[in-house]
């Protein structure tokens, strides 16, 4: 039989995990974090005043224009949404197959998607233009006829996806939390620390019934959430591919999108994860090389799905002779005798997605912190030049010549781009030091995985 | 809920001890013990007698219900009380509404979920009674409420110390 790696490193006891976990909650934050945080909140502050800019001046000072009617907003949106994937993927999925790496990263990773479907989540009702009237969006009766939303719109699915899907992992990441806030509060020193980690501990007491309850509960949360994150990224490609535009109305899209999602999300999960354990030392016994090696061999195999369905939207666009479906992808290539006026950004996402990450054949490459990290940049770089590419290029050559013109990319689109990682950071920072960012009480049972002193046994 | 009891509480510091308590005294003929873990123990429902949990009925039936009731209301909205015609499609396009029953079969099935987890194991709760705070770290119980069929302080002591039990306590209310 082949021996296991060991999970967790260095030998810890329950009591051990619980203190390693618990240290950043209850020590005060070092010259690092007090860093990273004021850099990040200075950045959520200028996001605020960007918002606030274009909420009152209007859509107009972004780029968006008559070809391009979706511009930074929409590209930023299905990025941030697409980032959240991965920690659904890491919480449900590879929880129904048993994986138990998962345990280590899952807590972080699920917090990564909350975060990211906030951040994403305000890019389309800001779109709307008209932010104050979105809860025109939900079908509630009202004086207008009633006159209903239409249900027959992939807009609208997206509005119900990703409402559920922010829902239902919400309830999914703070479920699991309950137990870890018990801990946090059966530790707690002082009265005001016991008082908050009481009451967001729901009373949880960690009886054989509540644990079996409980765990029937994970078990159908992951397999609810299974099929929900399929879902909701099918939907927002759905929002692309159910128009007739060249480009978009494809039907390779939703598990193109899912793929893309995932493989976005899991470098985002590598990017954090490596400064968490540069951050928290003592996390490196429970984020092993192991863990990050896993993540990059994903990271790839969905690298080589993306590129697969680049090639495909190639060929399919060639084999269908359709005139325009065909200029839109010599378009995006540059190809001579088109306008090739966005070539730079595909070439961009291709170098990024395809290329770079092919680094991770070798072994030493996954290992290897530094090599993970910069890749995990350039996958992130890479995949909002994917969202890029397929709404930009699309809009901006289309049917009629007459009809074409390019996106007006202004000093709010990248102000927005830049802002929205301000909020994401501004959260998770404030959560690495406020909730344990590992599950405890998931983290315990999977201690003897790979060690030698089994007594008893199961 | 039961409401809380007095009753007798052994700690143990192994995961394998409190098993084997938990099982032992099954065999005893006792059935409203209950084991605290700071996790759950592979096992634990056997050794205890616990049945399966029931919830994943309430997740079915909430899930119908949100079907049913998202095709009652986009029936409702878009076929009954202002048909629109988009693209061509009949009034009662079935595909297009595919997206929006299956989100909230989801939404209902979860929320369901963690309703009926909540109402099993009666919180939210102000105050909880603790035995010992190392319960949610490092240890491990078994707590007999006094009205146990055979409850004897002073039998179950030396039971749970021959099993191994760190210390046994008396408890006001659990």
């Amino acid at each position: 039989m082949m021996k296991r790696n060991q999970l967790i490193l260095g030998d810890k006891t329950l009591k051990d995990i619980t203190d390693d976990i618990c240290q950043p909650v209850e020590t005060l934050p070092g010259k690092g974090w007090v860093g990273m945080f004021l850099g990040a909140k200075t950045l959520l502050l200028f996001y605020i005043f960007v918002l606030g800019m274009i909420v009152a001046n209007g859509m107009g000072l972004l780029g968006v224009n008559h070809p391009n009617g979706w511009g930074t907003m929409i590209i930023t949106f299905v990025f941030w949404i697409g980032i959240g994937h991965a920690g659904t993927l890491i919480s449900a999925i590879l929880f129904l197959f048993r994986q138990k790496w998962r345990t280590s990263v899952a807590r972080t990773a699920e917090a990564m998607t909350v975060f990211a479907v906030m951040t994403a989540g305000l890019f389309p009702l800001l779109h709307t233009g008209r932010p104050w009237l979105d809860f025109w969006l939900f079908p509630y009766p009202n004086q207008r006829g009633p006159l209903w939303v239409n249900f027959r719109s992939p807009l609208l699915w997206d509005v119900f996806a990703v409402s559920t899907y922010a829902t239902v992992s919400m309830v999914f990441w703070y479920v699991g939390l309950v137990p870890d806030f018990a801990t946090l509060k059966d530790r707690a020193k002082n009265k005001i620390r016991r008082m908050i980690y009481g009451i967001l501990s729901l009373g949880w007491r960690g009886t054989a019934r509540n644990w079996s309850h409980y765990e029937m509960v994970y078990l159908i949360l992951a397999g609810l959430s299974t099929p929900l994150v399929l879902s909701v990224h099918t939907i927002v490609s759905f929002d692309f591919a159910v128009s007739n535009l060249p480009g978009w109305h494809t039907t390779i899209f939703p598990p193109y999108f899912v793929a893309g999602a995932i493989f976005s999300g899991f470098a985002m999960v590598v990017t954090l994860m490596t400064l968490v354990r540069i951050g928290f030392p003592q996390f490196k016994d429970y984020i092993t090389l192991d863990h990050m090696e896993v993540m990059n061999k994903i990271i790839m195999t969905t690298g080589l799905m993306v590129g697969y369905a680049y090639a495909s939207e190639f060929f399919v666009a060639w084999y269908s002779g359709n005139p325009y479906e065909r200029y839109v992808f010599m378009n995006r290539a540059g190809i001579p005798g088109t306008s090739g006026d966005y070539a730079w950004s595909y070439w961009i996402m291709v170098t990024c997605n395809v290329i770079i990450p092919q680094i991770f054949w070798m072994k030493w490459a996954r290992r290897s912190i530094p090599v993970m990290f910069i890749v995990s940049i350039f996958v992130n770089i890479g995949m909002w030049f994917e969202r890029f590419v397929i709404t930009i290029t699309s809009l901006h050559n289309d049917f009629l010549p007459s009809n074409w013109g390019n996106y007006a990319w202004s000093f709010w689109d990248g102000a927005l781009l830049v802002g929205s990682f301000g909020m994401f950071l501004t959260l998770f920072l404030l959560y690495l030091r406020v909730f344990p960012a590992i599950s405890i009480a998931e983290i315990k049972p999977v201690l003897p995985v790979g060690r030698n002193d089994h007594k008893g046994g199961h | 809920m039961a409401k809380l009891m007095p009753g007798l509480a052994a700690i143990f510091t192994d995961e394998h001890q409190v098993l084997e308590a938990a099982r032992k005294s099954r065999d005893l003929g006792m059935t409203k013990f209950e084991a605290i873990s700071p996790y759950p123990i592979h096992g634990m429902e056997d050794a205890c007698g616990i049945k399966r949990s029931s919830i994943p009925y309430v997740a079915f039936v909430a899930g119908m219900t949100g079907l049913l009731g998202a095709l009652a209301l986009v029936w409702y909205t878009s076929v009954y009380d202002w048909p629109i015609n988009v693209g061509g499609k009949p009034p009662f396009s079935l595909p297009a509404f595919i997206p929006i029953m299956f989100e909230l079969t989801v939404l209902f099935a979860a929320l369901s979920s963690v309703g009926a987890l909540f109402y099993h194991c009666g919180i939210p709760r102000v105050d909880p009674p603790t035995i010992d705070p190392d319960l949610t770290c490092h240890k491990f119980a078994i707590f007999v409420p006094e009205n146990e069929s055979g409850y004897e302080a002073k039998k179950l002591e030396t039971f749970y110390k021959s099993l191994g039990a760190e210390s046994v306590k008396k408890v006001e209310a659990y």
